[in-house]
């Protein structure tokens, strides 16, 4: 069963609605053993890095992410959601992360003269990607399938390999999706991107891993 | 390249869409689930639901639009309208909103702002402001869709709740919305100048050059409009084409 996993943040209504739309049979839950049998696990989230792994940790979901990860089940982080896969946050102080992919997440570059082609933080918007070669899952994706993105935190990965795909925001080509093993995080919302983002689910759900 | 959002509004009212001149004389218009699924067919960036008599009426706003929405519109959705706590807020989110505009409360108690920011992240938390000219003093913020005043100055406001965590400014001029006569540029400019997060501009579209006017020339990041759109005067597409043909970067 496709879970989705419930830590009282994050966009489950959306998410939900998305693999309805796809005829996906899902779960949403904080139940460990489902997330430990699960076929596939999406880590949704909006709002704050340090909120988000407090409730994790109150619901005491840390460890039964990890196990269920190094079982091999793939997961889709998504927003904050991909950001507390890597190691720590400086968002609103520091703050550890699940350290599923080395790296922490930085403020997103802001320019302070007013050009008019700056782009203002949080970036907040649609935007195409640079697709890495290396990024299978992302490849069902063409240049016009443009993602929704909000955010003013991005990831930061300590190797090149870990990084999927990019955008480039104020001169800075910021890593937007990441992955490691059958780990993938986007800091984009796939669930608010139209049809291109629905491809993009399909494609994790049902993609060989 | 981040693409110019173009985003249809819909006031809403015991449910249904309306939008009056100069937030009077309210005229129906529809049925907001169904206008948002149109917007979102014809390729809207965003939608917006401003529940507009719920802060002076003491009103909840409309969950059950909101969620209705959101699970036939997978495009991000942005509330306000009588969100006065934390907990207003968080309901909005769990009903499929993906931000949440605070304006009157954000103006009775500014710390709501940097509390939901620190909850729920600043990239929800929308400050809606209405402003007005002044004579004497440049542009003054009002309150209850309009109707009240409160003698702050708008740009020390915008760039004051931009310091407490809001990740956007829904930047609304009270002398032009509903008039069709365009944004107020120097508003949209001087407030695009004062802070660094986006700015929706909002009031006074009349036709398909206010839009370019406010991107170019007001140096928003957004432009926000409802009566041209849901009276069907022109449609998302067009509106983007047009956009596109004037040298602006859109979602096509």
């Amino acid at each position: 069963m496709i879970v989705i996993i419930d830590y009282g943040r994050g966009n489950l209504f959306s998410l939900s609605q998305a693999l309805k739309t796809l005829n996906k049979p899902y779960l949403v839950t904080d139940n460990p053993d489902k997330i430990l049998s699960a076929s596939r696990l999406f880590l949704p989230g909006v709002g704050a890095f340090g909120d988000a792994m407090d409730r994790l940790k109150d619901r005491n979901l840390i460890e039964p992410i990890h196990s269920a990860v190094e079982n091999g089940i793939p997961l889709l982080g998504i927003c904050v959601g991909c950001q507390i896969l890597l190691e720590k946050s400086e968002e609103f102080g520091e703050h550890a992360g699940l350290g599923l992919i080395p790296g922490k997440t930085v403020r997103l570059p802001n320019i302070k003269h007013k050009s008019k082609s700056r782009v203002r933080i949080p970036n907040v918007g649609w935007r195409a990607l640079s697709i890495k070669s290396h990024a299978p899952l992302l490849g069902c994706l063409n240049s016009d399938d443009w993602m929704y993105f909000v955010h003013s935190y991005a990831p930061s990965v300590k190797h090149s390999k870990n990084i999927a795909a990019t955008t480039n925001i104020n001169g800075l080509d910021v890593p937007v999706a990441i992955q490691s093993r059958k780990i993938l995080g986007v800091q984009f919302h796939p669930e608010k991107s139209g049809a291109s983002g629905l491809k993009l689910i399909a494609n994790f759900i049902e993609e060989e891993f | 390249m981040l693409k110019t959002r173009i985003i249809p509004c819909l006031d809403v009212h015991d449910g249904r869409v309306v939008k009056g001149v100069n937030f009077i004389n309210l005229v129906d218009a529809g049925d907001p689930v169904e206008q948002a699924r149109v917007y979102d067919e014809q390729g809207a960036d965003e939608i917006c639901f401003l529940d507009i008599t719920a802060s002076s009426e003491d009103r909840d706003t409309l969950y059950n639009v909101v969620s209705q929405t959101a699970q036939q519109c997978f495009m991000p959705l942005t509330v306000g309208g009588g969100v006065r706590s934390i907990e207003d807020v968080r309901k909005l989110l769990i009903a499929g909103a993906d931000k949440v505009s605070i304006n009157t409360a954000a103006i009775n108690r500014p710390e709501l702002v940097s509390e939901a920011s620190e909850k729920f992240g600043r990239q929800c938390i929308v400050v809606a402001i209405d402003a007005k000219h002044n004579q004497s003093d440049g542009y003054q913020i009002f309150t209850h869709g309009g109707r009240t005043s409160t003698g702050i100055n708008a740009i020390d406001w915008a760039k004051r709740v931009v310091e407490l965590g809001a990740g956007e400014i829904l930047l609304t001029s009270m002398d032009r919305d509903g008039t069709g006569n365009g944004f107020d540029i120097g508003l949209t400019k001087k407030i695009s100048e004062s802070v660094s997060v986006p700015v929706i501009a909002s009031g006074g579209v009349g036709n398909l050059d206010h839009m370019v006017e406010g991107i170019r020339d007001g140096m928003a990041s957004a432009v926000l409009a409802a009566s041209i759109f849901h009276f069907g005067k022109y449609s998302i597409a067009e509106a983007k084409k047009y956009m596109r043909n004037a040298g602006l970067n859109v979602r096509i």
